[in-house]
């Protein structure tokens, strides 16, 4: 699945059917194409979303994969033109280009047990893999999702993830938080060597700041995860999504081609290296 | 309902696994179960630190409240978790605030039985040091990577 | 990928051409007869550059070039050679890969949100490129794996290139001479045109100017044939293969293991030490002929009711290229030059299926202050334990 050629270089007009305020600064939209059938896509694809006259960003879809009538992009607020997508109204036209990138392989988990790691606005690309696990729950051991945010108002889908916690243990934390809140303070990795898996048959999936992402790695690895059972999703500067700008490179990587999603051993060494 | 021996409880935690059972029981002789209610605090800033924890089951929160701002919440220990390290360290004292955040129940080790077990057995006080650093590492890289802020706007 | 300092077998065939000097201007009336406008080396503002030429009278007749790290300089010939000097600081790729392109425009439309506004663009204009060299023809090879979807195996080709270059036909030149920067022998790209060309060159100065000719296509063996040519002699042969032997004695060469050397390389200090030199003004990544970085820009027109893409050069030395989250992943000199040179020397065979550098030699001359690729290979190369 992908972008045919057409696809990739023209954004179509897609219309904006709902919005959705999740934090302070980040909102969910629900798109629909004016014209034709929507892409489907795999989980941890990404689209480039386009503000008429104002430029692209790359965006994950955080919907499901099983529902592609609506794309769903879950975008915070960070720049120009993510701005600009946080404050549309239904009715707005956005442009979408895509899908590209590589998508989470939550197939190779089945019959296992399976870990999400999401960091801040890092949970949204694991969304439509989650919701791809939960349509099929019994394939699947012990799953767990472990959210990590800044404080508790930072916390994207919290709703759902209630939800969430009546088929899969869900456990949030944030790095801070005042009287109200009653659940985990602390970092996402501190969590990790408690979930109770079955180390040697699991999956991880992680997406998040990239230091949260290496240090869950570590913990993970310790606690005796594969690493080739490990996947991660990077993010660089991306201008094309077609692997003729140049931007998003990362070593030997060219994110928009060969990712962003990553099996762990591919980018262990390249990771490490400071301003690479 | 089966009562658990402390001596079965301890070996079992993960913090003392490996131990002898010698030293297993000198250890249980300082050790006590506890709980505490939701919203129950177990030491204050300022109090002698005299005690550490492990948590059984529960949740507890170690926080501060500075005089005219907003009380502010560092870090949750949770099940399995150690809990209390000030009580190796003179002037053994606690510097924040800790309290139940749901009902917890946890074993209590006396630090200053401990301490006195350890300085008559320097084996057995190296085995607890030993344990205690890797504690205290694994939350400072934790603490280090929460000061970090990564999910803030620039990360 | 050849690797440096191979011999090929001799590429003169015996069946070779050769033609006048004085009647090469009818290559350029055949091809102009065709509808080809031919672009070719032409002296301006002190450098041969390519640019459109109409006739032989536009070659830099009689000159040649002096290359060294940051220094660059023509020079009379003490003849009258017609191609007697190697590059200039452009190459052929600003007319396949544009420095200013327009993607798509496109319109509000209130029933569709938004419609193209450009029809399909006209055709291109059909080029002829006239003077290629061996080193040239493979970084035209470079890019066109690039731009034909390369590093997402063939997924996106990239159309206006593609349209572009379908119908370039081009006339290859063997040097004769080389460089004091080139490095094109060790890198397999040169001095010799071996592939990619309709025509090929020799240009043999002696008791007679003549320039020895094959084809390398069927359209380039149709040309060739309306042209005023005679069998080459056997001399003229030899003296043709000594001329290119000749050439292919180079001052710098490529390390042959460059590739698994950069990629051990990334902690090196040496970055520290180019990083005091370097002054990322991306004059390499300008002059270089496979470089293709581009940045894109969306603008739109005061109404707001219409919208432009446009896509322009771009190159990893300059600031913001690798922007994130509020600040440069590399921010230093010291790693946007490891960057650089990783990426053209090591890299771009995971990307790319083969070495982005063709051994042009460009990056050398056109550095401000002399930085030498090979040099600095070779310095990574004695770091090594």
């Amino acid at each position: 699945m992908g972008a045919t050629a057409e696809r990739a270089l023209w954004p179509r007009p897609y219309r904006v059917v709902r919005t959705a305020r999740e934090t302070h600064d980040v909102v969910t939209l629900a798109l629909e194409p004016m014209t034709g059938a929507p892409a489907s896509f795999g989980p941890g694809q990404f689209n480039m979303l386009y503000v008429f006259g104002v430029g692209e960003v790359p965006i994950s879809i955080s919907g499901d994969p099983a529902h592609p009538e609506q794309t769903i992009h879950t975008i915070r607020d960070v720049g120009a033109v993510t701005r600009a997508l946080c404050a549309v109204e239904p009715g707005a036209i956005v442009g979408v280009r895509g899908p590209f990138g590589t998508p989470w392989p939550v197939g190779r988990a089945l019959g296992g047990d399976v870990v999400f790691v999401g960091g801040g606005i890092g949970l949204a690309p694991l969304r439509s893999a989650i919701y791809w696990v939960l349509a099929r729950r019994h394939e699947f051991g012990r799953v767990a999702v472990v959210v990590g945010a800044r404080t508790p108002e930072d916390v994207v889908f919290s709703a759902e993830l209630a939800g969430w916690a009546r088929d899969l243990a869900v456990e949030v934390t944030v790095d801070r938080a005042g009287p109200s809140w009653h659940g985990h303070v602390g970092v996402v990795t501190k969590r990790l060597p408690y979930l109770a898996l079955e180390a040697d048959d699991a999956h991880a999936f992680l997406c998040g700041p990239e230091i949260m992402m290496r240090f869950s790695v570590e913990e993970l690895l310790a606690a005796g995860v594969p690493e080739g059972a490990i996947h991660v999703s990077l993010e660089r500067n991306m201008k094309c999504a077609v692997g003729v700008c140049g931007h998003c490179q990362l070593g030997t990587e060219l994110l928009c081609a060969t990712g962003p999603v990553y099996a762990y051993p591919r980018i262990a060494r390249l990771w490490t290296v400071r301003a690479l | 309902m089966k009562i658990h021996g402390l001596d079965s409880i301890i070996a079992s935690h993960a913090f003392f696994a490996g131990l002898p059972a010698a030293d297993i029981a000198i250890i249980a002789g300082c050790a006590e179960n506890v709980r505490y209610q939701a919203g129950e605090p177990l030491f204050r800033a300022g109090e002698p630190a005299n005690h550490f924890f492990v948590v059984r089951t529960g949740r507890v929160v170690l926080e501060l409240h500075p005089p005219g701002r907003d009380l502010f919440r560092f870090t949750t220990v949770g099940e399995h978790e150690v809990l209390g390290w000030a009580w190796l360290i003179p002037p053994y004292r606690w510097l924040v605030d800790a309290r139940a955040l749901e009902v917890t129940r946890l074993l209590r080790f006396d630090g200053a039985c401990l301490r006195g077990k350890c300085d008559a057995d320097p084996k057995l006080g190296y085995v607890v040091m030993q344990r205690f650093a890797q504690v205290l590492v694994k939350q400072f890289n934790h603490l280090q990577l929460q000061l970090m802020d990564i999910y803030g706007r620039d990360g | 990928m050849p690797s440096g300092g191979a011999r090929f077998a001799s590429v003169l065939r015996v069946n070779t051409l050769a033609i006048a000097r004085g009647a090469l201007d009818a290559l350029f009336t055949a091809l102009q007869r065709r509808g080809y406008t031919c672009l070719g080396p032409t002296i301006r503002d002190h450098a041969i550059v390519i640019d459109e030429v109409a006739s032989t009278r536009d070659l830099p007749e009689g000159w040649t070039d002096e290359h060294a790290p940051g220094s660059y300089r023509l020079r009379r010939r003490d003849d009258r050679a017609l191609f007697g000097y190697v590059v200039g600081p452009n190459s052929w790729k600003r007319w396949l890969f544009l420095p200013e392109e327009r993607l798509w425009s496109i319109r509000r439309a209130a029933d569709e949100g938004f419609v193209a506004t450009d029809a399909e663009p006209g055709p291109a204009t059909r080029y002829a490129f006239i003077g290629a060299r061996g080193c040239e023809l493979r970084a035209i090879q470079i890019q066109d794996v690039v731009f034909g979807g390369g590093a997402t195996a063939g997924a996106f080709p990239d159309p206006g290139y593609t349209r572009r270059r379908a119908d370039v036909f081009v006339v290859a030149v063997s040097c004769v001479v080389t460089g004091a920067t080139c490095f094109c022998a060790s890198m397999g790209t040169g001095p010799r045109a071996t592939t990619g060309y309709d025509v090929r060159l020799v240009e043999l100065v002696g008791d007679e100017h003549v320039f020895l000719v094959d084809s390398g296509t069927e359209r380039g063996r149709e040309l060739v044939a309306e042209l005023p040519t005679r069998a080459a002699t056997a001399a003229e042969l030899a003296a043709a293969e000594g001329a290119l032997d000749r050439a292919s004695h180079q001052l710098r060469a490529m390390d042959a293991g460059v590739r698994e050397l950069l990629a051990n390389s990334l902690e090196s200090t040496r970055w520290d030490e180019v990083a005091t030199r370097c002054l990322s003004c991306a004059n390499c990544t300008l002059a270089c002929p496979t470089c293709f970085c581009s940045s894109v820009e969306d603008v739109s027109d005061v109404s707001g009711e219409h919208a432009e893409r446009w896509r322009r050069w771009d190159s990893c030395f300059n600031p913001g290229f690798s922007y994130l989250h509020g600040g440069d992943v590399r921010a230093s000199t010291r790693a946007r030059y490891r960057q650089w040179i990783s990426h053209k020397l090591s890299t771009w065979f995971d990307q790319f299926g083969s070495s982005g550098c063709v051994g042009c030699g460009r990056c050398i001359t056109w550095c401000p202050v002399g930085i030498d690729i090979t040099e600095e290979v070779g310095a990574l190369r004695r770091a090594t334990p």
